[in-house]
C-alpha cells in the first residue's frame, strides 16, 4: 500500500533526524571537553545514550503530530468522510519506520565487517559479538513497533502513563545494554520487556485472549 | 522536474509514455508529436553524447530535459474533484517513483562497492579543469568553485542552445544529437561498464561473445527508448544508462567539486523552472504555443499512456487541459532532466464540464503515471554514489542520504500535487541529502562508531 510505504520512510526520516540532534549536542560537548579524562568521556556517553533516547520518543511524538495533521488532510480530501489509513494502522507502520531505521544503522556496518576478514573478539573481547548484536538489534526493531502503537494510543486518547511507560521502557532498554558484555544483563530484560509491549499492543489494538485461542486452533 | 503526464498521447506505441509529456498536451498530432519528441530527444542526447565522446564529459547531463510541466488550468468546476483524485494517487505515484529511483542507486552503490575502478581517480573532465591537488584547503575551495562554474555555464549554454534549437524548429538537428547521445552512452559506456565488472570478478570473456552481448543489449536499447517496447525494459534500460552516467560523474569528478556542483546544479534547477526568463520555462511556453510536446527524451515514465480506448472522447476535452502540462524536456545539455515527473492528472482535469467524466475515471486511473526526468535520477545516483565512496566505508551515511533523497522526493511530489505547475525536483532532494551526507559522515558516525564499539544501543 503506497501511503504506508510513505509513512514508513518518513518515520525513518524522522528516526534520523533525532539521532543526528543527539549526535550533534554528544559531538559538540565531547569536543569541548577534556578527552583523556575517561571517567568524564563514559558520562558523557551515558549522557549521549540518554538524551538520544528521549529525542527520538519526542520525534514520536512530533510525528503523530504530523500523520493527525495528515489524517484529517486525508479525510478532508476523500469520498466517503473517512481516511485511507486508520491511525492504529499509522501507529504500526511509524513503529516500524523507526525499528528498521534504528536497526540499520546499528547492524550495517557490523554486516559489511562481518563479510571482511577477521576473527571476532581476538583481542580478548566476547566472541558472541555478532550473535548478541543481531538479537539485540532483533528486540530492538520489534520493541519500536510496540512502542509505536502504544506511544500513539496514548497520544489518541491522552493517557499520559502510556508515553510515560513508553519512554521509561525505552531508558530502560538502552541502559540495560550498558551490561555488555555481560549479555545477560541486556538480553534478558529486553527480551521480557518485549514480551510486555507485545501484549500490552496485542490487546490495545483489540485483540484478546479468546481471538488468540481461535487463531492458534484455526477456526 | 516534476510534472503530470497525461495519458492522452496514448494512441501512440509505448514508446509515448516517454512523450506523454507532450503528446499528452496535443494528441490529435500523434506522429508529429513523436517525431518532434525523438528529435529533441535525439539533440539532447546527441549533445550530451558528444561531450561524453570528448571527455566522458560529466555534459551528458545536458541531456536533462528539464521538463517543466506547465502550469495546470483547472477549470474551478472541477477544481475539487482534480485535487481528490491527485492527493489520491499522489501516494501511488510516489511509490512509483520511489522504486526507479531505488533501484538506480542501489546499482550506482553496488558498483561503488565492489568495482574498484569507479572510485579510483584518473585524471578529470575538460569541464573541471582544475585540479584538487592543491596543498592548501583555500586553493582546492577555490578551485572547486571554478570548476562548478564552467561546468554551470557549460550547461547553461547548451539548455540556451537546445532552447533556441527548438524555438527555430530544426528538430532533425535534435533528434540526430538525441540518436547520437543514447548510441554512445548505450554502447560504449556499457562496454566500459562490463569490461570493469569482469575484471573485478576475474571472469574471462571472449571478444566474440563480449561483442554479442553488447551489441543486443545496445541495440535492444535504442529500440527501446527511441521507438517501441514494452515499458518495463524501457525502463529498466533508462534506470541502467542513468546509472552509467552517474557512474561516470562519480569517477570523473573530484570531490569537492562533486558536491559543489550538486548544490549550484539545484539552485540552477530552481531557477531554470521557476523563473520566467528560465530556459525551461522559455522551452515550455514554446512547446504549449505551438500545442506540440516537449522534449520526450530521456524522461522515465511510470505508465501506459492509456491507448485507444479512452483517447478519442478524451482527447478533445484533454486536449486543452494538457498542454499545461508540459513537460519541458530539458533543453539544457544538462543530463539531467530536472526532475520531472508528470503525474497524470486525473480525468477530471479535462476542462469539458459537460461530458461526464465518471465513467472514464476508473478506467483512466491505472494508465496514470508519473515522469521524472532522467538527470534527476542521475544526481541522486551521484549524491548517493559519492556518499559510498568518499564516507570512510561506512553505510550509514549512504543510508542516510537515500532515505534524505526519498524524504524530498516525496515532499516535492507534495508540493507538486499542492501547487499544481512544473517544479524542479532536484533542489530539496539535494539539499537534504547534502545536509544529511556532511552531518552524518561529521557528526553520527563517531557517536555510533562509540556507541557500537560499547555495544550500546539506543
Amino acid at each position: 500500500d503506497p501511503l504506508r510505504i510513505i509513512i514508513l520512510i518518513a518515520g525513518a526520516f524522522f528516526w534520523l533526524v533525532s539521532l543526528l540532534l543527539s549526535s550533534l549536542i554528544w559531538f559538540i560537548a565531547v569536543k569541548t571537553s577534556d578527552s583523556g579524562d575517561e571517567p568524564l568521556q563514559k558520562g558523557l556517553l551515558i549522557f549521549g545514550v540518554m538524551l538520544s533516547v528521549l529525542l527520538q520518543e519526542a520525534f514520536r511524538f512530533l510525528y503523530y503530530k504530523l500523520l493527525r495533521k495528515a489524517t484529517e488532510g486525508l479525510v478532508a480530501l476523500s469520498e466517503d468522510g473517512c481516511s485511507p489509513i486508520s491511525i492504529q494502522q499509522m501507529a504500526y507502520v511509524a513503529g516500524v519506520g523507526f525499528g528498521l531505521m534504528s536497526g540499520a544503522f546499528s547492524m550495517i556496518n557490523l554486516l559489511a565487517d562481518a563479510l571482511g576478514p577477521g576473527t571476532v573478539g581476538i583481542h580478548g573481547d566476547s566472541q558472541l559479538y555478532f550473535l548478541t548484536s543481531a538479537f539485540m538489534t532483533m528486540v530492538l526493531i520489534f520493541l519500536h513497533t510496540f512502542w509505536g502503537i502504544l506511544f500513539f494510543h496514548g497520544c489518541e486518547h491522552r493517557r499520559w502513563w502510556e508515553i510515560t511507560a513508553v519512554i521509561v521502557m525505552h531508558l530502560a532498554v538502552s541502559g540495560s545494554t550498558f551490561c555488555n558484555p555481560l549479555y545477560v544483563g541486556s538480553l534478558v530484560p529486553s527480551y521480557l520487556l518485549m514480551a510486555t509491549a507485545a501484549a500490552w499492543a496485542y490487546l490495545l489494538s483489540g485483540g484478546s485472549a479468546q481471538n488468540l485461542r481461535r487463531f492458534l486452533l484455526c477456526k | 522536474m516534476i510534472t503530470f503526464m497525461n495519458n492522452s498521447d496514448s494512441e501512440e506505441e509505448p514508446c509515448n509514455e516517454r512523450t506523454s509529456l507532450m503528446s499528452a498536451e496535443s494528441p490529435p498530432v500523434p506522429s508529429y508529436q513523436d517525431g518532434l519528441q525523438a528529435s529533441e530527444a535525439g539533440e539532447v542526447q546527441a549533445h550530451r553524447k558528444r561531450r561524453t565522446g570528448r571527455s566522458r564529459s560529466p555534459n551528458n547531463i545536458a541531456d536533462g530535459d528539464m521538463s517543466d510541466s506547465g502550469v495546470p488550468v483547472r477549470e474551478s468546476a472541477l477544481e475539487n474533484e482534480e485535487e481528490e483524485l491527485t492527493l489520491k494517487y499522489g501516494a501511488k505515484h510516489v511509490i512509483m517513483l520511489f522504486v526507479p529511483v531505488t533501484l538506480c542507486m542501489i546499482v550506482v552503490v553496488a558498483t561503488i562497492k565492489s568495482v574498484r575502478f569507479y572510485t579510483e581517480k584518473n585524471g578529470q573532465l575538460i569541464y573541471t579543469p582544475f585540479s584538487e591537488d592543491t596543498p592548501s584547503v583555500g586553493q582546492r575551495l577555490l578551485n572547486s568553485v571554478l570548476n562548478t562554474i564552467i561546468m554551470i555555464s557549460v550547461i547553461v549554454v547548451m539548455t540556451v542552445f537546445l532552447v533556441l534549437l527548438y524555438k527555430y524548429r530544426c528538430y532533425k538537428f535534435i533528434h540526430g544529437w538525441l540518436i547520437l547521445s543514447s548510441l554512445m552512452l548505450l554502447f560504449l559506456f556499457t562496454y566500459i561498464y562490463l569490461g570493469e565488472v569482469l575484471k573485478t570478478y576475474n571472469v574471462a570473456m571472449d571478444y566474440p561473445t563480449l561483442f554479442l552481448v553488447i551489441w543486443n543489449f545496445g541495440a535492444v536499447g535504442m529500440i527501446c527508448i527511441h521507438w517501441k517496447g514494452p515499458l518495463q525494459l524501457q525502463q529498466a534500460y533508462l534506470i541502467m544508462i542513468s546509472a552509467l552516467m552517474a557512474l561516470v560523474f562519480i569517477k570523473y569528478l573530484p570531490e569537492w567539486s562533486a558536491w559543489v556542483i550538486l548544490g549550484a546544479i539545484s539552485i540552477y534547477d530552481l531557477m531554470a523552472v521557476l523563473c520566467p526568463k528560465g530556459p525551461l520555462r522559455m522551452l515550455v511556453e514554446t512547446a504549449q504555443e505551438r500545442n506540440e510536446p516537449i522534449f520526450p527524451a530521456l524522461i522515465y515514465s511510470s505508465a501506459m499512456m492509456w491507448t485507444v480506448g479512452m483517447a478519442k472522447p478524451d482527447t478533445a476535452a484533454r486536449g486543452p487541459s494538457q498542454q499545461m502540462w508540459d513537460a519541458a524536456e530539458d533543453g539544457r545539455e544538462d543530463h539531467r532532466s530536472p526532475s520531472h515527473t508528470d503525474s497524470q492528472m486525473s480525468e477530471t482535469r479535462s476542462p469539458v464540464p459537460t461530458r461526464p467524466i465518471t465513467s472514464f475515471e476508473e478506467l483512466e486511473e491505472e494508465e496514470r503515471g508519473v515522469k521524472l526526468g532522467l538527470g534527476d535520477f542521475i544526481f541522486y545516483s551521484v549524491l548517493v554514489g559519492k556518499a559510498a565512496a568518499t564516507a570512510s566505508g561506512d553505510w550509514n551515511t549512504t543510508l542516510a542520504c537515500f532515505v534524505a533523497i526519498l524524504i524530498g522526493l516525496c515532499l516535492t511530489l507534495l508540493l507538486l500535487a499542492v501547487f499544481k505547475k512544473a517544479l524542479p525536483a532536484l533542489p530539496i532532494s539535494i539539499t537534504f541529502g547534502l545536509v544529511f551526507y556532511f552531518s552524518t559522515d561529521n557528526l553520527v558516525r563517531p557517536f555510533m562508531d562509540t556507541l557500537a564499539s560499547h555495544q550500546l544501543y539506543i
